[in-house]
């Protein structure tokens, strides 16, 4: 194990680093521990100049005006809803690619599959002005499919790298073994490869979720009121009707980061599993 | 047909598997490709009829103050976004301890990363904000005047960089806790007995099986700073006077922002965007190519 | 509007001007609202710019609040200097999103060459390298030290706190605030409002005033109703409510503007008097060197040594805005 399991050396060394822990956890988080007392601060302190010492009092009445105030339900409700379709259409579409490219062998097998791995890559601005042109031309401007059928293809890059990779490491012996029994792709694909791709379904939905949860650009890109703009846009728009007014600010962030912060928290391994798949060989 | 179906299963099927995905992806992400590069030949303001003009867009490119400016601002970031690479190993190996409560740590550790760039934008422009800014404050205590680092054109860059440090650092620890997590304790063990510690240690035993761990870091970090896009555009929108632009910036600003209608203009820095990122692609296809076809 | 109308988007409303009397109530909007003989929407409101000052801080340091009748060029600056010496910003604004500075700009060049020369500036017939321009931009840096030193991190309604709490005296602004500085806690007896200062002797007094108006996009659904409705929003009595509404002021010259309000009653009367009205440096300049434009006033307001670079930068997007 590396470094030194701390239990082996000093006592000193021990209480030192009982004690470092907590502080560098602080420090790391003490931008976050700001905003969150923020959020809790009642305006009257702020207006008072009370920036940094305790809140007066604890007000929750912060995060009741911006629910009563602005259409953050409804922005909550719209990036659900962008979503949760773009984690199922991305993880099944994917589940079929990474298939067909860890399991038969063809000619344009690497290629295909590097060309999603680099399509992932590409930045965003080189699709943007087509992206958005189709969108409008296909009448998807500013809705959730517009939005949510680009997020489910551009995923799909990544995707595909990552479902590609794990068939990959499954027993090949298993679809062989189907195949000699004369058992047809189509089912060996779904009564053998599929139930054992669920770890793989579960880090990926996880990852894809915060991913297209935090997407600001394509929000921006792709929407425009709030009838379909997800929490991201809508939080930056909000921001331009509530300058100076930093309780409300804070508020409406804790709120957007919950429900990442909360899909981290319940699935921790799987998110974890996903995004190190490769960081270990 | 059934027959047919029979004889050729094997050989279909993985089009047939690959149809759809490959269709989406086609349409939604390589043809754009395509498509920008053909406007970028454009003079096109999004609404009229788009008019033919060659190269013209790159041409003035080479003389446009702002691309320069966003140019050098994109080496700044991917110089100093490196910066997580190192930092993110730091905490790792910080964090690789079995002592109570040290999961919770790690995954404390670990939130910046899973919060939206929007909020870190925001949390640091709160962070940084004149007047009662923390960060400004604590500087005022030590040096009489505060700094509003937003607004001064030579360190704008710098604090939005540190910004997006937060979760990239975040990111690189999670991915080297997973990588010391496997790194062989036989081999530890040995090279203790041969009394290598510290640096050495690591320089030498524990570097080379991080290796894997590495490579992700890196090609994250690149492709992180490359697209650095939001922080941007939540914490200055590009400012002051434009001297925290970025590529990936400007382009949007270029294209659709309240001030801009160039389309060809905008794909034409897209295209440039996509070429400094190709670089870097293509080494990394290069290189998992190479791993592909040895096995 | 003219982009949108060059590429077909928006629909022709002549027969809503004709049909209600429009050419008349609306006479002094109806040339902007003309391309090619065709009207392509209609005003609703307007609303004037000007100096917005806390009297409390004029108090504070010691500096007689002007009147109505405002204060000469020479006195604004002699007082910016007894406001430095309190403590106070003579002059706050927030640039962060770049058009309030394009507000003092516009005065500056309103001021010193007049009307018909800043509206040849955002038309790009004047090269930025002029004299006539280092003109506008001498006078801009006699105020330069005295502008909050943040600005470009802040927003406006940041820099209205300011004014608010007496942190700064005079705010070069558009009516549109008058609603956050009484939300901050600002009443009739200490806002202060004036025209600003005349800086070239003679010059006859311009004043920014922009004027928000509707279009009907050219596939609307029902261009009916929505006819309809634009006739309903030009009508005196409705332009009445709107903004009084709003606190800005109508276009229809048979509206009123509520008595009550003192800085409507002296905008409209100023406006009313005025010689001329431009829209706003980001109306009048094509968007590329408006842009292009704010950002060089920013830099010149953080930066007036880099005055020789931001002219021949603004020069070369003209060569290229203009063609």
């Amino acid at each position: 194990m590396f470094p030194r399991p701390i239990q082996q050396r000093s006592q000193t060394a021990q209480w030192v680093y009982a004690i470092a822990l907590p502080l560098a956890l602080i420090l790391w988080l003490f931008p976050l521990l700001g905003v969150a007392i923020t959020s809790v601060r009642p305006a009257s302190d702020l207006a008072q100049g009370n920036y940094f010492g305790w809140p007066s009092y604890i007000a929750f009445e912060n995060y009741a005006d911006v629910f009563r105030n602005t259409p953050m339900l409804q922005y909550i409700q719209n990036s659900f809803i962008v979503t949760i379709p773009t984690v199922i259409g991305s993880v099944a579409l994917s589940l079929m690619t990474g298939f067909a490219l860890a399991v038969y062998k063809f000619k344009a097998n690497l290629i295909l599959f590097f060309m999603f791995v680099a399509g992932n890559f590409v930045p965003f601005q080189i699709l943007m002005v087509p992206v958005r042109d189709m969108t409008l031309s296909l009448g998807m401007y500013n809705t959730y499919w517009g939005l949510a059928l680009f997020h489910i293809a551009f995923q799909t890059g990544f995707c595909t790298l990552f479902m590609r990779n794990f068939i990959k490491a499954l027993p090949f012996e298993l679809i062989e073994a189907a195949r000699v029994e004369g058992v047809s792709e189509a089912r060996i694909f779904w009564y053998i490869v599929l139930p054992l791709m669920r770890p793989a379904i579960a880090a990926l939905s996880v990852l894809i979720f915060t991913f297209i949860w935090n997407d600001f650009f394509w929000a921006t890109v792709l929407t425009t009121s709030p009838e379909a703009q997800p929490i991201t846009a809508g939080l930056s728009s909000l921001n331009g009707q509530w300058v100076a007014a930093w309780h409300l600010v804070s508020a409406g962030s804790i709120l957007a980061a919950l429900p990442p912060v909360a899909m981290f928290f319940l699935m921790q391994k799987h998110f974890i599993a996903g995004l190190t798949l490769g960081a270990v060989k | 047909m059934s027959a047919y179906w029979k004889a050729n299963q094997r050989r279909l099927a993985p089009w047939l598997f690959l149809a759809p995905g490959m269709l989406m992806f086609a349409v939604y992400v390589i043809i754009p490709i395509f498509q920008s590069m053909w406007i970028s030949f454009y003079d096109w303001d999004g609404l009229g009829e788009a008019t033919w003009i060659g190269t013209a867009n790159y041409v003035e490119m080479t003389t446009d103050p702002n691309m320069r400016k966003s140019f050098v601002n994109n080496i700044i970031w991917l110089v100093l976004y490196l910066l997580a690479v190192p930092a993110g190993l730091f905490i790792a190996i910080f964090l690789n301890q079995t002592v109570g409560g040290i999961r919770l740590y790690k995954s404390l550790f670990f939130f910046p990363f899973v919060i939206s760039q929007v909020v870190v934008g925001l949390i640091f422009s709160w962070f940084y904000a004149p007047g009662f800014g923390l960060f400004y404050k604590v500087i005022e205590y030590f040096n009489g005047t505060g700094i509003a680092i937003l607004a001064d054109p030579d360190l704008v860059t710098y604090g939005i960089i540190a910004a997006g440090l937060w979760p990239q650092i975040a990111y690189v620890m999670i991915l080297y806790l997973t990588g010391l997590n496997n790194v062989a304790p036989d081999q530890v063990e040995a090279a203790r007995l041969d009394g290598a510690k510290g640096w050495k240690m690591l320089y030498y035993v524990i570097l080379p099986q991080l290796r894997p761990a590495t490579f992700i870091a890196v090609v994250v970090t690149v492709i992180g700073a490359l697209r650095s896009f939001d922080l941007v555009s939540i914490m200055t929108s590009g400012g002051p006077f434009g001297s925290s632009r970025v590529l990936s910036y400007y382009m949007y600003e270029t294209a659709l922002s309240e001030y801009g209608y160039r389309m060809g203009y905008g794909a034409a820095i897209a295209v440039v965007l996509f070429a400094i990122m190709m670089v870097f692609i293509s080494g990394f296809i290069w290189k998992m190519w190479r791993d592909e076809t040895e096995r | 509007m003219a982009p949108f109308v060059n590429a077909g988007q928006f629909l022709d409303v002549t027969d809503v001007w004709d049909g209600n009397g429009l050419n008349d109530s609306l006479a002094s909007a109806a040339a902007s609202m003309t391309i090619d003989g065709k009207k392509w929407g209609v005003p609703y409101t307007y609303y004037q710019w000007g100096i917005y000052f806390n009297k409390d801080a004029y108090k504070a340091a010691g500096v007689e609040a002007p009147g109505p009748e405002g204060v000469d060029w020479a006195t604004f600056i002699a007082n910016c200097e007894k406001f430095k010496a309190a403590g106070i910003d003579c002059l706050t604004t927030g640039t962060k999103a770049l058009w309030p500075g394009a507000g003092i700009f516009d005065y500056m060049s309103l001021r010193t060459n007049g009307y018909e020369w800043h509206m040849d500036l955002t038309a790009g017939k004047i090269a930025w390298t002029d004299d006539s321009v280092r003109a506008v931009f001498a006078e801009l840096g006699k105020l330069q030290p005295y502008v909050t030193a943040n600005h470009a991190a802040i927003d406006w309604q940041d820099a209205a706190a300011l004014l608010v709490q007496g942190k700064a005296a005079n705010y070069v602004m558009g009516n549109f605030a008058v609603a956050t500085f009484k939300e901050g806690g600002m009443t009739n007896d200490n806002l202060g409002f004036m025209a600003f200062p005349e800086i070239t002797p003679g010059i006859p007094r311009s004043e920014d005033a922009p004027t928000d108006t509707i279009h009907i996009p050219a596939g609307a659904a029902n261009p009916a109703d929505a006819k309809l409705f634009l006739a309903y929003v030009a009508s005196a009595d409705a332009q009445t409510k709107l903004n009084a509404a709003i606190g800005q002021l109508p276009t229809n010259k048979n509206s009123t503007v509520p008595q009550d309000d003192p800085f409507l009653v002296s905008g409209f009367q100023m406006l009313s008097t005025a010689h001329a009205l431009s829209q706003f440096f980001d109306r009048d300049a094509p968007a590329e060197m408006a842009k292009a434009g704010m950002e060089g006033i920013q830099q010149f307001l953080v930066q007036p040594e880099e005055l020789d670079n931001i002219l021949a930068r603004l020069e070369q997007v003209r060569g290229q805005v203009y063609k």
